[in-house]
């Protein structure tokens, strides 16, 4: 056994995304143990309950996150539905179904630049980004905002999209997937992106069971699990399978989000087709709402959990988030083990880590 | 048409006494753990430790109501995932957990106040 050092990692590194803080055990240039440190930007955003009542808190979760903010309010919003035991407007659940699937896109799109760029791909790493620009914009055409969409209300959305829009969105994506068809080609042939990639951090199906990893986590380790699948908002209606690899390795989450985001493309085409044309945008919620759920729903990064306490009264007992980050945290510690230290960047990268969301 | 699922839902009420054993034994049939979290209400704590499946979706949440001192052994001898959660009922909520794998003495969040959403909190108002 070699000498055991430590080395801090975070929360500023060139290379990190968000403030997590590691410490690496290791022995030479190999990792033995690596030891998570969140806590930089806790904003207690769960305890504005008191301050804000359920309506309200539809603002204040969508603050939750800048990538995954839509995301954020459907889920909160789908969880207090459940307690009222409401049924939202179809055409509403569509809406919601297209602003998460173009939610999806931007964000697999902003974290494959983010690969790109801690491998040293630094064109790969703009392209990228520019075709997420191009997500942003519909983003901004359809909701005001390119980043906080402010849509989501409890019982359905606020806004419409109207069929010239809806055109747009379809004709902005037919461009996208031609130009991700050709940059997922320098993803999945280059040969410098496979060196990188291949054959590091590995977690076998077994580990992501016993750490309760989600997400393309899970996926690209053979674990065909998609909160999706639920049916919430109306993929119910949606004709889908989780997109999976059995390679457990960096290069397979890549291609899992990559596929991802052809199958975002695929899902909105098909809520475009099949959204009714007339129908209202959100039920009348009268009253308070009184008792719990548990929501799950699959965020970009994976399954996030809503938890909602109410007892009649305009403020809620208890409004809980578990981000997916939460949950990867502790499959990122196991992966890290045994890899080289000059790895360390691009294997907490591919777990799209975001500690912003998961502090709250 | 889509191919959703119908999974089970379930709030199981348990007590102190075997929480880490009815954890082992969810771990053992399958289940993987999701979240733990607290809640106060009416002056006691409120636990959900909820564990789900990867292949079938289900979700049974286990439920533990407490006093505030009552001592609760930690389950991350059987659930090491379950470190954060865990970490983060003591820190915010005052939740007297014992014998976490990792305890990170109340620094897991950095934060100046003591239990920022437990009993305290609800008292000063």
């Amino acid at each position: 056994m070699g000498k055991r050092s430590v080395i801090p990692f975070g929360p500023q590194h060139p290379v990190l995304p968000e403030p997590i803080h590691l410490d690496l055990v290791v022995e030479d240039e190999k990792i033995v143990e690596a030891i998570p440190s969140i806590g930089f930007v806790h904003r207690g955003l769960e305890s504005l309950i008191d301050k804000r009542d359920f309506n309200q808190l539809t603002y204040v979760v969508e603050r939750t996150c800048g990538i995954c903010s839509f995301q954020h309010g459907m889920g909160y919003c789908e969880c207090v539905e459940h307690i009222f035991d409401v049924e939202v407007p179809r055409r509403a659940r569509f809406l919601r179904t297209i602003w998460a699937e173009l939610s999806r896109m931007h964000s697999h799109l902003l974290w494959a630049g983010l690969l790109a760029d801690a491998f040293g791909y630094e064109n790969l790493f703009y392209q990228c980004w520019r075709i997420r620009e191009k997500v942003l914009d519909l983003h901004e055409l359809t909701a005001g905002g390119r980043v906080i969409f402010s849509v989501n209300k409890v019982g359905g959305v606020i806004k419409d999209i109207d069929e010239d829009k809806l055109k747009v969105i379809l004709d902005t994506i037919k461009d996208i997937e031609k130009e991700l068809k050709v940059i997922s080609k320098t993803f999945f042939k280059d040969y410098s992106v496979q060196s990188r990639l291949k054959g590091v951090g590995i977690l076998t199906p077994e580990q992501i069971n016993a750490l309760g990893a989600v997400g393309p986590m899970a996926r690209a380790s053979g674990v065909s699990n998609d909160m999706r699948s639920l049916g919430y908002a109306a993929y119910d209606e949606i004709d889908f399978e989780p997109v999976v690899s059995n390679d457990c390795d960096c290069y397979a989450r890549c291609y899992v989000r990559i596929m991802e985001i052809f199958q975002s493309i695929d899902i909105i085409r098909q809520a475009i087709d099949k959204i009714p044309k007339e129908d209202e945008l959100a039920a009348v919620i009268k009253g308070n709402p009184n008792g719990e759920y548990f929501m799950r729903l699959e965020q970009p990064r994976g399954e996030a959990f809503y938890y909602v306490k109410a007892n009649g009264k305009p403020n809620l007992q208890r409004m809980r988030v578990r981000t997916p980050t939460f949950a990867n945290v502790p499959a990122l510690c196991e992966m890290l083990k045994n890899t080289e230290v000059a790895d360390v960047g691009i294997l907490v990268v591919t777990i799209d880590p975001c500690i912003s969301c998961t502090e709250r | 048409m889509a191919n959703t699922v119908n999974p089970k839902y379930e709030i199981e009420e348990i007590t102190v006494d075997n929480l880490v054993s009815r954890s082992e034994e969810l771990i053992k049939s399958g289940y993987r753990f999701s979240q733990a979290n607290a809640a106060y209400v009416d002056e006691k704590f409120e636990l959900s430790y909820s564990f789900s499946n990867y292949d079938n979706y289900d979700l049974l949440n286990l439920r533990l109501v407490i006093d505030t001192d009552t001592e609760v052994k930690s389950i991350t001898e059987v659930v090491p995932a379950a470190v954060f959660y865990e970490n983060e009922m003591h820190e915010l909520f005052g939740v007297n957990i014992v014998d976490i794998a990792l305890d990170y003495k109340d620094r897991l969040y950095r934060i100046k106040k003591e239990c920022p959403f437990g009993p305290d909190k609800k008292e000063e108002e």
